[in-house]
């Protein structure tokens, strides 16, 4: 048989249906390396917010989210007034600031003003105990908003650890554990937080300057019971995760090359669920909102005179056929604020699972 | 006798299987394997799909912990103390290149993961160079070090793997069916790249395989496995020429020739049946219900590994 030589081109021989080989041309070395041209590799994180950056919805969530954190930290120290503050004017009690339209004075404000005197306008108009109604708006987006936010963080915490040891024991553990957690999803979760603000209201005197003694026990029942109850949704769900990922070649490697167990859910697994974590961390904050607002419309939220958006929302009701605007404007935000971080949440989840990397 | 590198004696892996509400029963994975491996040598581990090969591998590096029996590496028996510090020593590569690396991790991060459990550097520098240096070893670029494994083919893959076991400098890896997720033109530049590092760094493997041909090309020794048992042991070239037990006949028979003159003469011996569950094992000899040669004492007791001639050793009442 005849040796090959792979310099020499074979010829072809006239029947045969083989493509000629000599009407080939050998490739340059210049062309060879356009063969091997890779996109410029960047880190984990760029990477994620390059791609996040051109989801045309995450970032009008981002822009909205943005915008409604810049309003309630900065718009308090611009507007004159405090959110339970009864307005007046020249230290006197404005009687006829109730229930202004949006920009609108009362009389002795527009006496006020033609003497000379500057007033701020209320943007919003004012409630009908004749306080500013658009700082009230955003006091109550900022003790929604941290609500939301603190309670969401509780509940990641604990649901992360107790799910993670969870899956990662597997087996009689597992089994314990997952129980507790049946058995506390069985509790009425609007039952403890009735209990709590009882007993909590009584029992605890919390120092009125703070920001937690300004909301009142009920908020602190209510991050209680986030803390003890809520977290069992989260700690399933990442349970779950952990028990299809920790079935991976890369966790047996990891166990291989001498990880510790601390060190395969932190490096190996955790990561890869964390998809499955930020979407519901984004989505728990907005459903925490939905629950503070619930709690406040029912009369269980926040302390008077601090205003939630919930509890704004219930005291607009009374007046709804007259001045539908106040229960619009809470309404509007608590609507904003959700959309927005469900939209963020989705554009994250797309952004940072590397498999849908094009 | 001279020391070998690796020893196991034994070795026993029963998993526990439920049966009904309360009870258990175990299933044997791996029964009473023994077998040595020396230093800079590689020992086949041969047999078909479910038959503890890769039980076997990741009992040595106690993976499981094995049921009964033990493993000396170096003369010095592994238990759950020092098996830490063992790791330095004996490492894996993976079946499967997709699943066995994070997709979480850049390169750089998983070949660099030994270096960080076992804190063999002394600073940033130190870990890259030793990184790079691993990278160029297996036949990877030094600017691969920072993309993620899902941009590398397959065969990239496998060596992202390699060089992860090789991070730590050790004397013995166990190859768990390295090639066989790979196509035919890459197994060989793997097969080819892990006879290269044996020459240039003197590691033993452990090779795990069902492709004989790829097992015969690279191993020192051969060891058939059936149904948990050791059924044959021999040098290469001895076993694939002269193979004794009927299971290992058969198994060859179907090794398929590329020329297709010879192979068209060649007679190729058929099993009868299924492999019998591990649940419920044949008594005696585990190959005997689907054996030609089968008598009554077969059924009776299991078959010893004895020395047939040369180190030839097989597990047979009737050959």
């Amino acid at each position: 048989m005849e040796k090959y030589d792979p310099n020499q081109t074979p010829k072809k021989r006239p029947l045969s249906l083989q493509l000629d080989v000599s009407a080939f041309e050998k490739a340059t070395e210049e062309e060879k390396k356009q063969q091997d041209v890779m996109s410029e590799s960047t880190t984990f994180l760029k990477d994620g917010l390059k791609r996040l950056r051109r989801n045309k919805l995450s970032m009008f969530g981002i822009i909205v989210l943005i915008l409604v954190l810049l309003s309630i930290t900065v718009a308090p120290s611009i507007v004159p007034y405090g959110y339970e503050e009864i307005l007046s004017v020249e230290g006197k009690r404005d009687k006829g600031a109730k229930n202004l339209k949006p920009f609108t004075y009362s009389k002795a404000e527009q006496n006020y003003i033609k003497k000379g005197g500057e007033r701020f306008p209320h943007i919003f108009g004012t409630d009908e105990q004749c306080r500013d109604y658009f700082i009230r708006v955003i006091y109550g987006t900022r003790v929604s908003l941290t609500v939301g936010f603190f309670a969401s963080i509780i509940v990641l915490i604990i649901g992360m650890i107790y799910g993670s040891i969870s899956g990662y024991a597997g087996g009689r553990v597992d089994m314990i554990m997952m129980r507790i957690v049946d058995i506390i999803y069985s509790l009425p979760d609007m039952l403890m937080v009735i209990l709590l603000s009882v007993v909590l209201g009584s029992r605890i005197s919390l120092p009125k300057t703070s920001f937690l003694g300004k909301m009142g026990p009920n908020m602190l029942s209510l991050f209680i019971v986030f803390g003890l109850l809520y977290w069992v949704g989260m700690a399933r769900l990442i349970r779950g995760q952990i028990l299809s990922i920790k079935e991976n070649d890369y966790v047996l490697a990891a166990k291989a090359t001498g990880s510790s167990s601390g060190r395969i859910i932190r490096r190996h697994i955790l990561p890869n669920c964390l998809s499955v974590i930020i979407v519901s961390t984004a989505l728990q904050i907005p459903s925490a909102i939905f629950t503070e607002s619930y709690l406040s419309f029912i009369g269980l939220g926040v302390q008077a005179p601090m205003p939630s958006l919930g509890s704004l929302a219930n005291a607009a009701r009374g007046g709804l056929q007259t001045y539908p605007y106040k229960l619009v404007f809470p309404a509007a935000m608590i609507c904003l604020i959700v959309l927005s971080l469900n939209l963020l949440g989705d554009g994250l989840r797309d952004a940072f699972d590397p498999k849908l990397r094009r | 006798m001279a020391e070998h590198l690796l020893e196991v004696e034994h070795l026993k892996q029963y998993f526990p299987v439920r049966e009904g509400l309360f009870g258990s029963k175990p299933l044997k994975a791996v029964d009473d394997v023994s077998f040595t491996i020396d230093q800079g040598e590689t020992l086949g581990l041969v047999g078909e799909s479910g038959c503890g090969k890769t039980t076997v591998g990741r009992s040595i590096l106690r993976l499981y912990v094995p049921t009964e029996g033990t493993v000396r590496f170096e003369g010095e028996e592994i238990t759950a103390k020092n098996i830490h510090n063992l790791r330095k020593k004996m490492q894996m590569v993976f079946q499967d290149p997709y699943s066995s690396l994070n997709p979480r991790m850049t390169v750089e991060d998983i070949i660099g993961e030994p270096l960080d459990v076992h804190k063999m550097y002394s600073g940033k520098k130190e870990r890259r160079e030793k990184i790079l240096y691993l990278m160029d070893l297996v036949g990877l670029n030094a600017e691969h070090a920072t993309r993620y494994a899902h941009e590398f083919s397959g065969g990239q893959r496998q060596r992202i793997g390699i060089a992860r076991a090789l991070a730590v400098d050790p004397k013995f890896i166990v190859c768990d069916e390295p090639v066989s997720a790979l196509d035919v033109s890459i197994q060989a530049q793997v097969i080819n790249m892990f006879e290269d590092l044996q020459e240039k760094l003197g590691v033993a493997y452990l090779f795990i395989a069902h492709d004989l041909l790829v097992v015969r090309h690279i191993s020192k020794n051969i060891a058939v496995m059936y149904l948990g048992h050791m059924v044959e042991t021999a040098e290469a070239n001895e076993l694939m020429d002269h193979p004794i037990h009927p299971y290992t006949e058969s198994l060859l028979s179907a090794v398929p020739i590329p020329d297709p003159k010879i192979a068209r003469q060649k007679h190729r011996i058929m099993l009868e049946g299924d492999v019998p569950s591990p649940l419920h094992m044949p008594s005696g000899c585990p190959f005997r219900t689907r054996c030609r040669y089968a008598t009554e004492k077969c059924a009776q007791a299991v078959p010893e590994l004895t020395d047939r001639g040369g180190g030839h050793m097989v597990a047979c009442w009737n050959k």
